[in-house]
């Protein structure tokens, strides 16, 4: 047992160091406490013995030192808690004394409880009193030994680096990518998904790292690793940097230094920007929506090597799609956000919420239309994506006019499907050039 | 929030001298609200003998955060045991904090709700029973209110939150360290024996 989670650990972490913390999180020494869980599951089963007596005795009398109420449900709980060794008989007779100043009122205690006496009581009311044991078992059972599991690792790390996020960001890339001009070179291309799939995981990790006690706060986020205790914080911080580091190396010296660059400052705006801003003003959207464009233009610069307008035409769309999409999200999180102290313009400003999203709604028809201008795409496309293109302005106007829930989330699905569309619309129009592998001859 | 030991405090290095400046700012601001402050629940569980990890336990009724019960191994270095009293006391802290908010949260919730319910000659109830609430739009103005009111908190808060943090996981750093290092020096030993 010893041995293999060793070798699996340094396969799961890259990095010596995540290895090394990775295993002295692990303390193997003991065995399981399945083996008391089962001794006292096959206790249960046998309701009259002795030990089930006594020890329903003891639990009996030190959940009655805890709680008033007894609940008269004669259901039968498990008494599966394997804890009975840490009540001595001595401190469960401590625990009868202390009985004296309460009077549950299914039970008449007025008399100073003996044993005979609790005995008496126990065989009348097993039932209930197991119930209160159970509900203090069951909030028991809910306690999860804060072990690490080689075989959750994956789940977690993925849950970690917000992996679907991670997916989208990197298919804006592979966009930014394909349709940069020039040939389309296959390592290069892989070399920066892997990059920039790396960077976005280290950047989440980190976000996550911050922000715990706001997350455990939001239905949204309760359920994270860190929240979960399923991952300690410097384990979090650990892998952050095992995906950063080679993230960024793989970007600077296997793509171009400058996507490298753009990679490091992404990182730094969104965990060292983005995310305390969150807190202190709303600016943090804009900065946000500046996070979400950087990926495609890393992947113009990784195709093309250059900054040059197609790159910020592409920033340029998702920056402006990000505030239809986040703006109308936002709308039903205000309860939320108000008490974990989040600043969020559907909070502060609501309607300048709603008149962002729509502005940028139709910000996103003017792209359309800069982009032949810019010559990444034909004039067809302008034409083509019209109809997307009014449909989520459509949406924004009327989250505009009618501020309410049902708008909001009309909008917001609407910017999940519109984006994907209006990327490939846009491929599928790109301009073409000599030595190209275009996607085809587009009409006019 | 629990009483500081003096010890623990001078034996750490300015990491932790940082953070103890703000908690005397904290402290008049909290004394008010700490005569209503939410009942802090004393984690009764019992972690079974033979496990040497700590627990963490569902999320608290009033903070939403998860408690965990720190194991406490018998030859516990005095670094380990730095780390778990700041990890204890961060516990409390942001337990403290939480519970506070959330009720606090709840408590003016409800009092809007019935001063405006009061306001358009609405009784608290519903003509079909339920109790009566307002639309999101009307609760707007409530949220606005609530979180601009809490604004300066928050920054305290988040400020302080940072540097635990931080600090938690420097010192998680050094207590891997540490272990390392002690495992290494066995092994070596064990070597040349």
């Amino acid at each position: 047992m010893a041995a293999s989670p060793h070798s699996l650990s340094s396969r799961l972490l890259t990095g010596w160091v995540g290895g090394c913390v990775w295993h002295l999180e692990r303390r193997s020494v003991q065995e399981s406490p399945h083996k008391f869980m089962h001794l006292f599951r096959s206790i249960n089963k046998q309701w009259i013995t002795f030990q089930h007596f006594t020890f329903l005795k003891r639990m009996y009398v030190t959940q009655l030192s805890r709680s008033l109420n007894q609940q008269v449900k004669p259901k039968p709980e498990p008494v599966a808690s394997p804890f009975p060794e840490k009540t001595s008989s001595s401190q469960a007779k401590a625990e009868v004394y202390e009985l004296r100043p309460l009077s549950p009122p299914s039970l008449s205690l007025s008399k100073k409880p003996n044993d005979k006496e609790l005995i008496e009581l126990e065989s009348a009311s097993i039932i209930e009193g197991s119930v209160d044991v159970g509900k203090e078992t069951k909030d028991e059972k809910q306690w999860k030994e804060m072990k690490l599991h080689v075989d959750d690792l994956p789940g977690i790390l993925a849950r970690l680096s917000k992996i679907k996020l991670t997916a989208l960001v990197v298919s804006t890339t592979s966009a930014g990518f394909a349709l940069a001009p020039g040939p389309f070179d296959w390592p290069c291309f892989l070399l920066t998904l892997v990059g920039t799939g790396l960077a976005s995981c280290a950047a989440n990790s980190i976000n996550q790292f911050f922000e715990v006690p706001f997350d455990s706060n939001m239905n949204r986020t309760k359920n994270r690793p860190l929240v979960r205790g399923q991952i300690s914080p410097l384990l979090a911080v650990s892998f952050a940097t095992c995906c950063a580091l080679p993230g960024v190396a793989l970007l600077t010296w296997g793509v171009n230094p400058l996507t490298g660059a753009l990679g490091v400052f992404n990182i730094f705006l969104y965990t060292c920007c983005y995310t305390p801003l969150k807190r202190i003003s709303i600016a943090n959207t804009w900065v946000g929506a500046v996070v979400g464009a950087i990926p495609p233009v890393m992947g113009w610069t990784a195709a093309t090597g250059c900054l040059d307008a197609g790159a910020f035409l592409l920033g340029g769309i998702l920056y402006s799609w990000q505030f239809p999409h986040f703006n109308a999200l936002s709308w039903g999180l205000r309860e939320d956000y108000s008490r974990g102290g989040y600043c969020m313009m559907s909070v502060t400003h609501p309607a300048l919420c709603r008149r962002v999203a729509l502005r940028h709604c139709l910000a996103l028809i003017g792209l359309s239309v800069a982009a032949p201008i810019l010559d990444v795409t034909t004039w067809t496309f302008p034409v083509i994506s019209l109809p997307i293109n009014l449909y989520i302005s459509y949406l924004g106007f009327r989250f505009y006019r009618d501020a309410d829930r049902k708008s909001s989330r009309k909008l917001f699905f609407c910017s999940l499907w519109h984006l994907p569309l209006f990327l490939l619309l846009m491929l599928t129009c790109k301009q073409p050039r000599g030595g190209g592998s275009d996607k085809g001859e587009p009409q006019s | 929030m629990a009483a500081l030991r003096p010890g623990w405090r001078t034996a750490l290095s300015p990491f932790c001298r940082a953070f103890t400046g703000p908690r005397y700012q904290l402290a008049p601001e909290r004394g008010a609200e700490r005569r209503d402050a939410a009942p802090s629940r004393v984690s009764r569980f019992c972690p079974p003998r033979k496990s040497c990890h700590d627990w963490i336990g569902p999320p608290d009724k009033y903070s939403n955060l998860r408690p965990v019960h720190f194991y406490i191994p018998e030859n516990e270095s005095p670094l380990e045991q730095k780390l778990r009293e700041l990890r204890q006391e961060t516990q409390e802290w942001n337990q403290q904090f939480w519970a506070n908010q959330n009720l606090t949260f709840r408590k003016e919730k409800e009092e809007f709700i019935h001063s405006r319910l009061k306001a358009k000659g609405l009784g608290l109830r519903a003509e079909s029973g339920h109790k009566a609430t307002l639309n999101a739009e009307e609760m707007a103005d409530f949220y606005k209110e609530f979180l601009s009111k809490n604004f300066q908190k928050h920054m305290y808060y988040n400020r302080d939150w940072y540097k635990r943090n931080f600090a938690i996981t420097y010192f998680m750093g050094k207590v891997a360290l540490e272990r390392i290092w002690n495992k290494l020096k066995l092994k070596q030993k064990k070597t040349i024996n």
